[in-house]
C-alpha cells in the first residue's frame, strides 16, 4: 500500500497538521512502509465477525440530564491562550 | 542524620509511619532528597516538594489525632498524563505548555483522599506515544540501570519517568498509564513491578486521554504487594468514566495469601520467537520451572491471532487519538500559534505543538478513518481484535494465568531505534495482544541478562481477576527471589 503525495496532502490538511512542501515524499514513504506492514491483517478471516466495540462487557448506563458541576466558567477561561469577557478569542473570521 | 527512609516499599513505609518508628516529614524529605540526587535521570518534570512538605505536614498531625488513613504520608509520583489540579500538566508536549488542570483525575484524587501525597509528575513519551521515553519534549530519561561507563540506556515507556524513578529508590511508587505495554514494559526495562488493570478497573477520568478504549492506569512498585495496595486504593466505579466497570473491587491484600497449588498456567505458543534473545527465552523457562516446583499445572496454550495484533494495534490506537487529539486547537489551552484565520491557527498550532511521532500517529489515524478506508483499515482491525479477544477467552477456558516475557529485550541505548518506527513499534509484541483484549496483566522482575540489566517476565489474568492474577505474581516473586538495586539509585 503506497500512499501518493496527494493522499499525504489531503491527510494532513483533514488532521490540520501544518506541512512543509519537502516533508511531503518522505512522510509518505515512511507511512507507506507503515502501511505494507498493517497490511498483514488482510490474511486474516474476518467473515462474520463482529467488530470490537466494548472491550469488556457492559452496559452503556444512562444518566439524569442534570448539571453535575458547573459554575467554572473563569476556571475554564484560565487556562486559555486569549479569553474577553467570558469567551474564548480566536482570529477574525468574517471581514 | 543520613535516612535510608526513601528505600523502604509502600506497606514497610506504612507500617513505620503507624508504628511511629517515622514521621511522613522524614520520610517525604528522605524521598525530595533522593529525587534531587536522581535528577540526573530527568525522570521528573515537575517538582511539587513544597506542596508535598506542606501535605506531609498534615499527615503527621492527622496521625496525632488518630485520624491516619490507609496510605497516610505515602509519597506518590504520577505520570505527567494525570490532570493534577493546580500543578501543571502537559502529557510530554509542547502543546500543553501553560496548561494547570483546573481538576483533579479521579484516581489521583482517590489516591490523595487515602492520604497519600504527591511528589513529582513524571517525564512520558509525547501523549504516552512511545516505547523509549525519547518522544518527551522533555527530553529523554536515563535508565538507572544505565552502565558507568557506558551509553545511557533507555527506561522503556511511555511510563518510562515514573518506572525510572521509583528503580531509583527515590519514592515507593508510581503511577502509570498503559495503553499498549506503557506500564509494563518500562517496569521491565527498569526492574519494577508494573501492573496493567482490566480495562473498566480505574477510572480514565482526568486522564489525557491517548487511546480510549486501550488507556488504563495503573501502579509501578517494587513489589506485588506494593502494586495490589495501591490498585486497592484506586480502583472502582466512577460515573463520570462512562466505560467504568460498576463491579466491587476484591480484597487484593488477602488474595496475595496462599499458594499456586493447581493454579494453571498457560504458556501461549506463539509468544516463542524465533527471534527472541537467548537471555529471555532462557528467563522464561525458568519461570516454567519455578510455577511448576511451587506446584502449578502448566500447560501450552495457543493464541493464534497473536501475530496480527500489532499492525491491528497500529490503527485502532492512531485512529483514536486523531479523534482525542483533535481538542488540541490553541484555542481554549495550551500553546497557541499565530494564525491569520481559525484555519491557520489550527494548522499551525498543531504543527509547532506536536512532536513528530505525534504527527505521524496523527496522520495514520486520519488516514484509516477517512471517507473510503475505514471499512478496510479501522473495521478489519476492530474485526481482528474480535478475533484475539477470542483466542483469549478459549485459553481462559483452559488455564487461570498465562505467563510470558514482558518484553523482547531488555533496556537498548538511546537514540539506537529512533530513527525506524517499526523497529520501536516492536518493543510491544507481548504487551499489545492483552491490551487489545481488555485483559489485566502484570511485569515481575524476574532477573537480568548477561550485561546484568533487567529483565521482566508477564502473567496476564482473566478481565477483572486482578486476585488470580496477583495471586500468581506474588508466587513468582517469591521464587525469583531478592532483586538487586540498581548502581544509579539513591
Amino acid at each position: 500500500m503506497a500512499l501518493s503525495d496527494d493522499d499525504v496532502r489531503r491527510v494532513a490538511e483533514l488532521v490540520r497538521i501544518g506541512l512543509d512542501e519537502s516533508e511531503v515524499k518522505p512522510l509518505g514513504e515512511e507511512l507507506s512502509r507503515i502501511f505494507s506492514w498493517i497490511e498483514a491483517l488482510r490474511e486474516v478471516d474476518v467473515e462474520d465477525v463482529a467488530p470490537m466495540t466494548s472491550v469488556v462487557e457492559m452496559q452503556l448506563r444512562e444518566r439524569d440530564d442534570a448539571v453535575t458541576e458547573g459554575d467554572c466558567r473563569d476556571r475554564i477561561l484560565g487556562n486559555a491562550p486569549a479569553a474577553d469577557e467570558g469567551h474564548f478569542v480566536v482570529p477574525r473570521v468574517i471581514e | 542524620m543520613p535516612s535510608d527512609l526513601h528505600r523502604l516499599g509502600v506497606a514497610e513505609a506504612t507500617a513505620r509511619l503507624a508504628a511511629g518508628d517515622c514521621s511522613a516529614v522524614e520520610l517525604v524529605e528522605a524521598c525530595i532528597a533522593a529525587q534531587e540526587a536522581a535528577a540526573g535521570l530527568n525522570a521528573v518534570v515537575t517538582d511539587t516538594a513544597e506542596q508535598a512538605r506542606t501535605a506531609a505536614r498534615h499527615a503527621d498531625q492527622r496521625r496525632q489525632r488518630n485520624e491516619a488513613r490507609p496510605l497516610e504520608g505515602i509519597p506518590v509520583a504520577v505520570k505527567d498524563i494525570f490532570c493534577t489540579r493546580g500543578v501543571a500538566t502537559t502529557a510530554g508536549s509542547r502543546i500543553l505548555d501553560g496548561f494547570v488542570p483546573a481538576y483533579e483525575s479521579t484516581v489521583g484524587a482517590k489516591l490523595w483522599d487515602a492520604g497519600a501525597i504527591l511528589l513529582g509528575k513524571t517525564n512520558m513519551d509525547e501523549f504516552a506515544m512511545g516505547s523509549s521515553n525519547e518522544t518527551s519534549r522533555w527530553g529523554p530519561v536515563r535508565n538507572p540501570w544505565s552502565p558507568a561507563d557506558g551509553p545511557a540506556l533507555v527506561p522503556g515507556g511511555s511510563s518510562g519517568g515514573s518506572a525510572a524513578i521509583v528503580a531509583a529508590r527515590a519514592v515507593p511508587a508510581a503511577l502509570g498509564t498503559d495503553t499498549g505495554g506503557s506500564i509494563r514494559q518500562p517496569a521491565s526495562f527498569c526492574g519494577v513491578v508494573g501492573l496493567k488493570p482490566t480495562y473498566g478497573r480505574c477510572s480514565r477520568w482526568g486522564i489525557i486521554a491517548f487511546a480510549s478504549s486501550l488507556d488504563q492506569a495503573g501502579p509501578l512498585t517494587r513489589s506485588v504487594a506494593d502494586a495490589a495496595l495501591i490498585l486497592q486504593h484506586i480502583a472502582g466505579f466512577d460515573p463520570k468514566d462512562s466505560t467504568s466497570a460498576d463491579l466491587p473491587v476484591p480484597d487484593l491484600h488477602s488474595a496475595l495469601q496462599g499458594d499456586v497449588k493447581g493454579l494453571r498456567v498457560g504458556i501461549p505458543a506463539e509468544y516463542r520467537l524465533d527471534t527472541l534473545p537467548v537471555a529471555v527465552g532462557d528467563l522464561w523457562e525458568r519461570g516454567i520451572a519455578w510455577f511448576r516446583a511451587a506446584g502449578a499445572e502448566l500447560s501450552d496454550v495457543s493464541l493464534p491471532h497473536t501475530r496480527y495484533a500489532l499492525p491491528a494495534y497500529y490503527i485502532v490506537a492512531p485512529a483514536e487519538a486523531s479523534a482525542n487529539l483533535a481538542r488540541y486547537d490553541g484555542v481554549r489551552f495550551g500553546r497557541r500559534s499565530t494564525g491569520e484565520d481559525p484555519d491557520d491557527l489550527y494548522t499551525r498550532t498543531r504543527r509547532e505543538g506536536f512532536g513528530e511521532e505525534v504527527r505521524r500517529r496523527i496522520m495514520i489515524g486520519g488516514y484509516v478513518l477517512s471517507e473510503g478506508y475505514y471499512d478496510a483499515y479501522y473495521l478489519r482491525a476492530q474485526q481482528v481484535r474480535t478475533r484475539i479477544a477470542e483466542d483469549f477467552q478459549a485459553a481462559f477456558r483452559e488455564v487461570d494465568v498465562l505467563l510470558t516475557p514482558t518484553a523482547p529485550s531488555s533496556a537498548f541505548p538511546q537514540g539506537a531505534k529512533t530513527d525506524d518506527p517499526l523497529a520501536m513499534y516492536v518493543n510491544d509484541i507481548f504487551t499489545v495482544p492483552a491490551s487489545l483484549a481488555g485483559l489485566p496483566a502484570i511485569s515481575i522482575p524476574a532477573g537480568l541478562d548477561d550485561e546484568r540489566l533487567p529483565l521482566g517476565l508477564q502473567l496476564i489474568g482473566r478481565a477483572f481477576d486482578e486476585a488470580t492474577l496477583l495471586q500468581a505474581a506474588a508466587a513468582l516473586e517469591a521464587a525469583v527471589g531478592t532483586v538487586p538495586s540498581p548502581a544509579g539509585s539513591a
